[in-house]
């Protein structure tokens, strides 16, 4: 168990096998908080602009590419991120393979913002128009209204918006497993492979003898995602609540 | 001008700027994936086997196979969902049993799909010994999908007006007579709305099949409910990941074919959508 937890080797198949889970683990947060700094800040901007200041006309148009990137399924997303986006990143940067963590996390920002910029925009919209026509009243800009007013009022359902997005990061799988570079070793930087928790299940698990050591490791892998996907359904759950109220 | 005016110009300037980084990507990204197809999508791509290990040839068998697990999983969810809803709707007491039902539809649609896979793995396929098949592939992805079919359904029969079922009962009816006749009908758009939705996102879903159902190679359609089957998304993972030398058009002609899919069906529910709202006469 403490082997499990701690361990900072994953080799499954050597003799004796090794499952310490820490490299997975490490490679699905820094995985994570890189997508988390690029999605969040463009996610609430974005619903900042479709909701307060995009014209109607527009709105509609932006409305519908959002929901066209949330229907794109995640494995075409890593094709393109194989035949595209790694090949750029490792040019620009001068990588030495662009099957990297950073081609990862861009591609799951990308994924996590239609659910941040749907959610947010729908709290931002049901911000109360009183408050609105009370800041203009005395004499407030749109812009100060929105940023002094109505965003602080929208929070909560911004927050849990952003929460439901990192659950989704975090329980994304064939993206990470395209284009991360499927090395389980403690990562150095984002800008190295690196394997996070789903794609380990996804790629050992056709291949394990069922009731080895290996396939309770994988179920065990598959439980330390859940739980974490748990906690973070939760406090969005609590949090949607709250701003219903 | 004075100064919070330029604030202002400022500030919508940037927004809408940031809008802009992530309209631009959609778009290039479509644009990316037709230009490429377009010459290799033809009669032959879409009706015929894959030959010499996937590098020529069509994708006729994995259209097949999304197919039928789509149509497997609707089978499978839409009963089985619309039916809880109800029961949670128009029936369920405001108890602990309830609130723990309603809290694990809510997270039941967080999960990670590799979990789905992972959980009917174990249980379609080993303990109840179905095999890779189609029967635990349509099954493990009704699974994923029951908590968006239930909220959906949840939604549409609550969006129905208390007065249908105060008048009908009024009347004489009988509770199940009221949600059948008076509840139900109109509940259907929303209800249709949303299974749609949610079998498109079974459709492009590759984790939940890759151990319950997927075919690496399997040129034949299949023939019982326990076969094999090649599906689009995973098809699409085998051959950008998994074969050396494969032509690229190939690649994005798949990818083309996937994405049509996966729009058509999102298209399907935005017209069912518009549709029955011009009926509606309340």
């Amino acid at each position: 168990m403490g082997e499990f937890l701690f361990g900072r080797n994953w080799l499954p198949i050597s003799e004796p096998p090794k499952f310490g889970i820490v490299p997975l683990v490490l490679g699905s947060i820094y995985v994570t908080v890189g997508a988390i700094v690029i999605c969040v800040p463009v996610g609430v901007a974005a619903a900042m602009f479709i909701a307060e200041v995009a014209p109607n006309s527009l709105k509609h148009i932006l409305k519908s590419l959002v929901e066209i990137l949330a229907s794109i399924p995640s494995v075409v997303l890593g094709f393109i991120g194989i035949v595209w986006l790694s090949p750029f990143l490792k040019n620009t940067f001068e990588l030495p393979t662009g099957m990297c963590g950073l081609t990862g996390s861009l591609l799951l920002a990308f994924m996590a913002l239609p659910t941040i910029i749907s959610i947010s925009e729908d709290a931002l919209v049901s911000v109360p128009r009183t408050y609105k026509e009370a800041a203009f009243g005395l004499g407030a800009t749109r812009w100060q209204t929105l940023w002094r007013i109505v965003l602080p009022s929208a929070l909560s359902g911004i927050i849990a918006g952003v929460m439901l997005g990192i659950g989704r990061v975090i329980g994304e799988t064939m993206v990470v497993m395209m284009v991360t570079g499927n090395s389980p070793v403690v990562p150095k930087s984002i800008l190295r492979p690196l394997r996070t928790l789903t794609a380990t299940i996804a790629g050992e698990m056709g291949e394990t003898v069922s009731g080895s050591e290996h396939y309770f490791a994988l179920f065990a892998v598959g439980l330390v995602l859940f739980i974490i996907t748990f906690i973070i359904n939760f406090i969005a759950d609590s949090f949607l609540r709250r701003a219903k109220k | 001008m004075n100064a919070a005016k330029i604030h202002q110009k400022i500030a919508f300037f940037i927004l809408g700027l940031v809008t802009l980084i992530v309209v631009i990507p959609i778009l290039m990204i479509i644009f990316y994936i037709v230009k490429n197809s377009i010459g290799a999508i033809n009669w032959e791509f879409i009706t015929q086997a894959p030959r010499n290990g996937m590098r020529e040839g069509g994708i006729f068998p994995a259209i097949v196979g999304t197919i039928v697990l789509v149509v497997g999983t609707m089978l499978f969810s839409l009963p089985l969902s619309v039916l809880s809803a109800i029961y949670l709707v128009e029936y369920a007491k405001d108890n602990f049993f309830t609130r723990l039902i309603k809290l694990s539809v809510v997270n039941l649609s967080g999960i990670p799909s590799i979990i789905y896979g992972l959980f009917g793995f174990t249980l379609f396929v080993l303990f109840l010994k179905l095999g890779t098949s189609i029967l635990a592939g349509s099954l493990t992805l009704a699974i994923m999908s029951l908590p968006v079919i239930i909220t959906a359904t949840k939604e549409a029969l609550e969006s129905v007006p208390l007065s249908f079922r105060e008048i009908s009962l009024s009347l004489g009816a009988t509770k199940w007579q009221t949600v059948r006749y008076c509840v139900l009908p109109y509940a259907i758009p929303g209800i249709l709305t949303g299974t749609v939705l949610s079998l498109s996102r079974a459709a492009g879903e590759t984790a939940p099949i890759l151990f319950t159902v997927a075919a690496f190679y399997l040129p034949r359609l299949p023939r019982t409910v326990f076969d094999q089957v090649m599906a689009l998304p995973y098809h699409l993972y085998v051959i950008s990941t998994q074969v050396p030398n494969m032509p690229m058009k190939l690649s994005f002609a798949t990818c083309f074919v996937l994405i049509a899919l996966v729009f058509l069906m999102n298209l399907v529910s935005v017209i069912l959508r518009a549709h029955f709202r011009k009926k509606k006469i309340w």
